[in-house]
């Protein structure tokens, strides 16, 4: 049985070029310390900012404005709690949406138990924010805005670019996350108007455990990790060497390549979402243009999102379901709510992510799967027969 | 995969789908806000479950539940029936992971829902559909609630996980 992996927004596979990056490394006896004044140690640190020059290229920025970090969950906790301390004395008022993702929204909760205030701007049904209720929820007291990029759910690009010029003209740092989105559209961290962006390199096509934090010159920011001068003592501690140079590979990889793949992905996209035409009542969820070329989110009427993850892998046929199961409850995800989806159909959802490896023939057998398993789980579903 | 091989051939092979004709007893609990909803209907002859269907909404866990449920209490006089419990139904499973066991007390609850139920109808009592009765069967000291998140252990109606901090559903 031939896998199917249609869960790149987890993880993306290791780039072929990424591997023999890393290897090639390996080989090289690449141990050194980057900091040691030596010649292993220069080497090492040759090697670290030919990455972090790549990284930078793949935004836009400049190399020194680049932080690596443990990934893309770091990144943005450096970002949010690094400039709430450092802001501390001007205010500690924050604004953020209600669809952010984990690390964002249990960053805020933190923070507010420390004192902060937090304003989350509602989403509509695509899942967009408004710029202008950004700019009206500003008070003199707001130190930051932070507003992800795309969203991991549903796939929904954000109007970043507008809210960066708001941000610039309140003078309020401004934070975007860009996890999901970094790597697979372009990014130009000046176009968007941001002074911190976090990305991770699992996304697409490097290693996990590794990311990198933008920080724009001059911004106002505590580091996150306290201890040695790496990073220039923005992030402290021995670098992830081996993370880095597989980071660097794929950034430069995903710089070269990202119009070929997204046109590929974005081709899977549509081809997927004309097939799901023919199953009753499916609904697509996010905004249909405005969203990441390579996510499908959909909720199927009357059926557990669970229950259909597993029956495709069982094909294998590798996907995610956005539901989460307290004390036997499935809790639905609050980005489907947010957007106004019915609790039970919530349930009901899966993700599909497209990768540049995946092929309309696998859309054609994951859809025959689903369609059994959803005819299946439907036969024994007492709401169906209740509609 | 999370599930024992005792759960998945449950749920990819469904014992006793579907529904009834004239039933002589339904039980439904859960709703499909909380993401699970089962129904069981049982047919009574000389006191013992004689037919017993299941349709159920929900996630793999639930699912296999009902069908080994059903299983169980085929058969079963409607005494040895009420004595089904949510422990023996995962134990006879394989075991469920932790933040799955309230799937267990819903299908030991439907049972028990549909028995009392029928005992209902006899005595020429009314269906009481709008009803929530979930705790009804015996229920064995070891039903726990535990976070999804972090698997810490919980008292019963805690609204945040009293480890990790993060927010539960409350029990309908």
């Amino acid at each position: 049985m031939d896998m199917i992996y249609f869960d790149n927004i987890s993880a993306t596979q290791l780039h072929s070029k990424v591997k023999e990056a890393l290897i090639d490394y390996i080989q090289k006896d690449g141990f050194g310390n980057p900091l040691s004044q030596h010649r292993i140690g220069d080497s090492a640190s040759e090697a670290l900012e030919e990455a972090r020059t790549k990284v930078a290229g793949l935004i836009n920025a400049r190399a020194p404005e680049i932080v690596f970090t443990s990934g893309g969950t770091e990144s943005i906790n450096h970002a949010i709690k690094g400039v709430a301390f450092a802001r501390a004395k001007k205010g500690k008022h924050i604004i953020s949406t209600n669809i952010e993702h984990q690390s964002v929204a249990r960053t805020l909760r933190t923070l507010m138990r420390m004192g902060y205030q937090v304003t989350l701007i509602p989403v509509d049904k695509y899942g967009l924010v408004d710029p202008a209720a950004v700019e009206k929820a500003i008070t003199d007291q707001t130190i930051l805005i932070t507003v992800m990029h795309a969203n991991n759910e549903i796939g929904t690009v954000e109007p970043i670019a507008e809210i960066g010029r708001i941000a610039k003209a309140r003078n309020v740092i401004f934070h975007s996350d860009a996890v999901v989105s970094c790597g697979n559209i372009p990014i130009d961290v000046d176009e968007l108007g941001v002074d911190l962006l976090s990305i991770a390199a699992n996304q697409f096509y490097g290693p996990s455990g590794v990311g990198a934090l933008y920080i724009r010159t001059k911004t106002p920011i505590f580091p996150f990790v306290d201890g040695g001068t790496q990073e220039n003592g923005r992030r402290a501690g021995t670098p992830n060497m081996l993370g880095i140079i597989g980071m660097g590979k794929a950034a430069e990889l995903a710089h070269v390549e990202m119009p070929q793949r997204m046109e590929h992905v974005l081709r899977l996209r549509r081809y997927l979402i004309k097939r799901l035409g023919e199953i009753d009542e499916i609904t697509i969820n996010g905004h249909p243009e405005k969203c990441l070329p390579g996510l499908v989110s959909f909720s199927v009427a009357y059926i557990e999102g669970e229950s259909m993850m597993i029956m495709l892998d069982e094909e294998g046929i590798c996907v995610s379901t956005r539901s989460a199961c307290a004390s036997g409850s499935l809790r639905a995800s609050h980005v489907l709510i947010a957007i106004g989806t019915d609790y039970a159909l919530a349930q009901g959802t899966l993700v599909f992510a497209f990768g540049m490896d995946n092929t309309i023939e696998q859309i054609d057998r994951a859809v025959e799967v689903l369609k059994k398993s959803i005819a299946f789980l439907r036969n024994m579903s007492p709401l169906y027969k209740k509609k | 995969m999370q599930y024992s091989e005792t759960v998945m051939e449950h749920f990819k092979n469904p014992k006793n789908v579907g529904k009834l004709e004239d039933p002589d007893g339904v039980g439904e609990v859960g709703n499909p806000v909380c993401g699970d909803m089962m129904t069981i209907a049982i047919k009574v002859k000389d006191d013992r479950i004689d037919d017993i269907k299941f349709e159920t909404y929900g996630c793999g866990a639930a699912i296999a539940v009902s069908s080994m449920v059903t299983e169980m209490a085929k058969g079963k006089t409607l005494e040895e029936a009420m004595k089904i419990t949510n422990d023996s139904v995962a134990q006879e499973l394989g075991g469920l992971p932790k933040n799955k066991l309230h799937c267990s007390n819903l299908g030991a609850d439907a049972l028990h829902k549909a028995i009392m139920n029928y005992y209902d109808r006899k005595e020429g009592k009314e269906d009481k559909e709008d009803k929530k009765v979930e705790f009804i069967g015996e229920r064995t000291k070891k039903s726990k609630c535990y976070c999804p998140y972090c698997d810490t252990e919980l008292p019963k109606q805690s609204p945040f996980c009293t480890k990790c901090g993060k927010p539960t559903i409350e029990h309908k």
